[in-house]
């Protein structure tokens, strides 16, 4: 294998920048009362990171637990609240939040050229919230657990259901406010706060995605805080909207649910797709191949994601016509994710690919977002979802999207801006065999899913017929190999923020605006207000790189690693 | 009764064909296309790989023709996939005039369900081949859904409303059916079996009320058949007490008095559940009412008669400690 | 980031802080149209599938009392819009006088909501407590604020509405459920508004605000408006459709 990458001359050993975000002041009071977008990411990370523990633990269990068909290791009540808390911690505390929060919040006035965001004590005010949500729901997962399913579905939530509901359904209703506030910001700064020349059309893809991604959070976020409080008003005052018992429709509650829950997938997919489309232009040094194309893609996800909810619901008994519709709209939103990875993968033809680790990570994405968005056909076809609805078959597909799809957006943008957030770099090579560990356990865990899916085993089962065991054994061998390839960039990632190798301006070297500034940046991001006069991901008009183009600035790109 | 890596439950209905044949169809488009991306990846990743540090890629944009083309293709792609799922779904969506019609009922955590002729059955399901089978299917408490895979059938039962759910099954055989809409905690053992017969042995079945000779191990078919097993667990763990060793042994009920557990305790307690409650337990036992004939009653008897050798847990089997408990 | 006198500091100039300001607080109401949309949507069905149930329900709210919000809330719009002319204009005694008389008349719409709420717990019909619709008409003497007139038309729709429906009460439970969670959230909002108005205020005295820049009155107004017009959606639709039919 070819050990070229983007190596381009050794140089004397760099230093951090003096004076960064990281060290401008000292103390916890500056970090919890930091303005900061950059260190307002930082605070997410590690709570978000934090979560993702929690929702791993659940996840642990559930794997372990379905080991054998009789269920050896949890009562059914426990198993009952290990799916429903893993779903809650994964969906509401760290899918949602992961991108847009940390990467979004470090990077989006970097890459416009801008200060800070719009709105930068809301933006604190934010995580405070996120935070604050946060607690409420650990508190119901350790004073009685959730057993509802993250659906929470009535009347099983309101009126059955002997966990601690009202707490969860509190803390996910704050939380939302968080998401909320976000978008709401990430909005008015693409809008108002865009440096000279930073015209849409010039606008990295990743803040398309963004924009994208806030309109569908403060469209979709209100209805489900509504939704939220007019069920937990329910399990508390008695109150009827959603009990059959009172006149109520158990029904109505899924439409309002699911009108936020599915587009939220799109504000856990969009980010993702948003950080690919910066690292296959940048690892294959090429624009990315029909770039208008791209944005219009993530806008129209945006808007027709608001019109496939029923697309959860057509064993509900509901009218047939409207089935039908939704199917229709369901298929329609499948295209502009089809014209999306078309165009990565032409962005690739004419290219000149290296293959750091996030570019590992977004040809994972590229194969395993695949598979996802395919098998998403399947479920938005009537005629095959009548058979494999709620079935494993869901549960593999939607998490080929969530873990295939977003996490590994998440990781190769990590990755990828880690040396711009901490000023050093990653061990590489180290990366690139976690990223590999990671690929294979994933698919050795959710690929036998989609086989137990059409097979008829039924998802959120805490024992299951003996048949089903051999696909259950496998998906849970996967299940170990991918907490290793977990935990691997936890650690060395965390190694690498303090004692990794200094990375220089622009290790990669990438086109972006932030890559223009100091790694770290200085807390008011620029020294002086760029001026932009040339396209995203332009290597042809950019000297300054010192790539191989005519004028090139020669000797100014510093190792991204110091291996070769 | 399948190989030790299937990938395909039995086709036992009339709908099962034509589902696996649309799952076939998409699943062979997806991979098509699936293959050609990872292949035409994988290719560019080798033909493109840098050669030179410094190497740019070329300076195409785009190719607005290309755009359309995978724009459209894929759209009408999709619409064949979309218009043959929906014709399917209209199908299953609308019962055919002359169905045979069987009233069922779901409730945590088991299935209720009434042949045509009123004779019940408890999670289990005994139909004709050939004949057009309709489900009208009502919940008493949350949602559940009724899924029989081998039919690639399922159907939502919500309370407050009736929701139908129809099938024409095409082979004799025994298949698994579920609960497939969570509902709460043994929302997993909430299934059964589906037994297709011969009309003829139908028939026979629906008139016949005899089971086996045997009461006590009528008794004990009937004891899981109708899910007591689910609660009255062995080792004192359910949510019931243990019947181990109950049988003439004086019990402690909630209000501090003792009772003999004799036939007529038991009696009382499958068909008045609520009557006496066990010291320590919930009043959560259903009423078998209706459900149980005399006949099975006894039988029911005779097997818990049979566990007074079986060993008594430690806890859970609600038998009074030997000196009389203290008010 | 650092503020320069009426400038953050993540802004190069006043215009771009003030569109950012304004296009903020717009984004933001269309977050509440669509959490208000969300429970009026409940409403709206239920309203179709109980027909009779909310008439009844609709009755029973005065439509004096409501009409007389109505109108206050319009009015408080109308200052609070001459507040903001104020503030461009340049006339701080003109704006403090605008901001009082819409604090006050929001007063007046808490107390008139205050009496109704009273009412409507003196009468059983609050969800979940002792819910009962025909108590009035059961019990004259407890409800003393409704006269004989009153309470021989209430009893000839109940009896109406209970042929229609039997279950009229639980029905009417939930409309009264919808009407505590629109009008409670509607009043929590305008309490928001109200504390912004009170800073507002305190500033306007201090004279912070000038021509030149004025922007949170502007922002507050928006608020204030959409808040007057949830309560424009709310009055039709709980006071006044299918009334006394």
């Amino acid at each position: 294998m070819s050990t070229t990458t983007s190596t381009i001359n050794k140089g004397p050993a760099l230093k951090l920048p003096e004076k960064n975000y990281l060290n401008q002041t000292y103390g916890i009071r500056s970090w919890l009362l930091t303005t900061d977008h950059k260190r307002i990411a930082l605070l997410y990370l590690v709570s978000v990171t934090f979560f993702f523990f929690v929702g791993g633990f659940f996840a642990m269990m559930i794997r372990l637990h379905l080991l054998t068909p009789s269920g050896y290791l949890l009562s059914a009540d426990t198993y009952n609240r290990m799916f429903t808390m893993h779903g809650v911690a994964m969906i509401f505390f760290f899918l949602i939040p992961s991108i847009p929060a940390i990467l979004g919040n470090f990077l989006i006035p970097l890459m416009i050229g801008a200060k800070d965001l719009a709105f930068p004590k809301i933006n604190l005010l934010s995580w405070y919230i996120y935070i604050v949500g946060g607690a409420f729901t650990l508190y119901s997962m350790v004073t009685g657990g959730l057993d509802t399913g993250w659906t929470f579905y009535t009347p099983l939530s309101t009126v059955y259901s002997n966990s601690a509901v009202a707490p969860a359904v509190v803390g996910i209703f704050i939380t939302g406010f968080s998401s909320i506030l976000t978008g709401l910001n990430f909005l008015v700064t693409v809008h108002t706060m865009r440096a000279p020349g930073m015209t849409w059309f010039r606008l990295p893809l990743f803040v398309w995605a963004h924009y994208a991604t806030s309109v569908v959070m403060i469209l979709g976020t209100p209805v489900v805080a509504i939704t939220l409080a007019l069920a937990a008003m329910e399990r508390l005052f008695g109150l009827g909207f959603f009990n059959p018992a009172m006149g109520g429709d158990p029904i109505l509650f899924q439409h309002l649910f699911w009108f936020y829950s599915h587009p939220a997938v799109y504000i856990m997919i969009l980010p993702a797709m948003g950080v690919i489309s910066e690292l296959i232009p940048t690892f294959a040094r090429k624009k990315l191949f029909g770039y208008h194309f791209v944005a219009a893609a993530s806008l129209a996800i945006a808007v027709i994601g608001f019109l496939v909810w029923t697309h959860h619901m057509f064993l509900t008994g509901q009218s047939t016509y409207a089935a039908i519709a939704f199917s229709f709209l369901t298929f329609l939103v499948a295209i502009p994710s089809a014209v999306k990875t078309f165009n990565w993968t032409a962005t690739l033809f004419g290219g000149s690919i290296s293959f750091d680790t996030p570019m590992l990570y977004a040809f994972g994405f590229l194969g395993l977002f695949l598979i996802g968005g395919l098998t998403g056909l399947f479920l938005g076809c009537l005629g095959v979802d009548m058979h494999v609805h709620d079935t494993y078959f869901v549960v593999a597909h939607f998490h080929y999207i969530m873990v295939g799809g977003a996490v590994m957006g998440y990781l190769g943008g990590l990755h990828f801006w880690w040396p711009k957030i901490t000023g050093r770099m990653y061990p590489e090579w180290l990366a690139r065999i976690a990223a590999l560990v990671l690929f294979v356990g994933f698919n050795l865990t959710f690929f036998p899913q989609f086989l137990l899916g059409y097979l008829g085993m039924p998802r959120r089962y805490h024992v299951y017929p003996p048949e089903f065991q051999v696909y259950n054994v496998m998906s849970t061998a996967g299940a170990s190999i991918l907490a290793i390839g977990y935990l691997l960039p936890m650690i060395y990632l965390t190694w690498a923020a303090f004692y990794g190798k200094v990375a220089g301006n622009n290790p990669w070297p990438a086109t972006g605006l932030e890559w223009t500034t100091a790694s770290p940046p200085p807390t008011e991001n620029f020294e002086v207000t760029p001026v932009v006069t040339w396209d995203a991901y332009d290597f042809h008009n950019r000297p300054d790189l010192g790539l191989d183009i005519p004028g090139a600035t020669p000797g100014v790109v510093v190792p991204a690693h110091g291996h070769d | 009764m399948q190989s030790p890596l299937p990938f395909f439950p039995e086709e036992a209905s009339s709908f099962a064909g034509n589902v696996d044949a649309l799952f076939l169809f998409i699943l062979s488009t997806c991979l098509f296309f699936a293959v050609l991306v990872t292949l035409l990846a994988i290719y560019a990743a080798f033909k493109y790989r840098r050669t030179s540090p410094g190497e740019v890629g070329s300076a195409v944009e785009g190719n607005t023709l290309l755009e359309i083309g995978w724009t459209v293709i894929p759209l009408f792609i999709a619409m064949g996939m979309f218009a043959w799922g929906a014709v399917v779904y209209t199908n299953f969506r609308t019962a055919p005039k002359d169905t045979l019609d069987i009233y069922v009922v779901g409730k945590q955590w088991m299935w209720k369900l009434q042949q045509p002729n009123g004779k019940r059955e408890i999670n289990e399901l005994h139909i004709p081949v050939n004949r057009n089978i309709k489900l009208i299917m009502g919940s008493e408490d949350v949602i559940h859904n009724f899924y029989v895979p081998a039919f690639r059938a399922k159907m939502d039962v919500v309370p407050g409303r009736y929701n139908t759910l129809w099938f024409r099954p095409t082979k004799l055989g025994k298949y698994h059916f579920f609960c497939s809409q969570y509902c709460g905690t043994n929302h997993a053992v909430m299934g059964g079996w589906v037994t297709v017969m011969d009309p003829a042995e139908y028939a026979a079945w629906l008139s016949d009320e005899a089971g086996d000779v045997n009461p006590t191990s009528a008794g004990e078919k009937l004891f899981t058949q109708l899910a007591c097993n689910t609660c009255h667990l062995g080792n004192g763990t359910g949510r019931a007490p243990s019947l181990n060793g109950v049988y003439g042994a004086k019990v402690l009920l909630a209000d501090g008095t003792t009772v003999i557990a004799d036939d007529a305790y038991i009696r009382e307690s499958i068909l008045q559940p609520k009557a006496k409650i066990v010291a320590g337990y919930q009043p959560v036992m259903p009423t078998f009412q209706g459900l149980v004939s005399e006949e099975q009653i006894l039988n029911l008897t005779a097997y818990i008669k049979s566990l007074q050798t079986q060993p008594v847990p430690a806890k859970g089997a609600g038998i009074a400690p030997p000196t009389a408990g203290k008010k | 980031m650092h503020r320069t006198g009426a400038l953050y500091g993540q802004f190069n100039t006043l215009e771009q802080q003030k569109d950012t300001a304004s296009l903020g607080m717009w984004i933001f109401l269309v977050t509440e149209v669509m959490f208000f949309g969300g429970i009026m949507l409940a409403y709206t069905i239920n309203r179709h599938t109980y027909f009779h149930a909310f008439a009844m329900g609709s009755n029973t709210l005065s439509l004096k009392l409501g009409g007389f919000n109505t109108v206050v809330l319009l009015a408080s719009s109308f200052t609070m819009a001459m507040g903001v002319w104020s503030a461009q204009t340049g006339k701080q005694k003109l704006l403090t006088l605008f901001l009082t008389l819409t604090i006050a008349l929001g007063f007046v719409f808490f107390g008139v909501k205050y009496i109704e709420y009273a009412q409507k717990f003196h009468h059983h019909l609050v969800p979940g407590r002792n819910f009962d619709i025909t108590y009035c008409i059961n019990n004259p003497s407890k409800c003393e604020d409704m006269d004989a007139a009153e309470l021989d038309i209430e009893r000839k729709e109940i009896d109406e509405a209970q042929a229609a429906d039997p279950d009229l009460n639980a029905h009417a439970q939930l409309y009264y459920s919808a009407y505590f969670g629109m009008t409670g959230l509607h009043a929590l909002h305008m309490v928001i508004g109200a504390g912004l108005l009170f800073w507002l205020l305190r500033n306007a005295f201090a004279g912070i605000y000038t021509p030149v820049w004025n922007t949170p009155v502007d922002i507050v107004g928006l608020y204030w408006h959409f808040v007057d017009i949830v309560w424009i959606f709310l009055f039709p639709l709980l006071y006044l459709i299918d009334r006394h039919k």
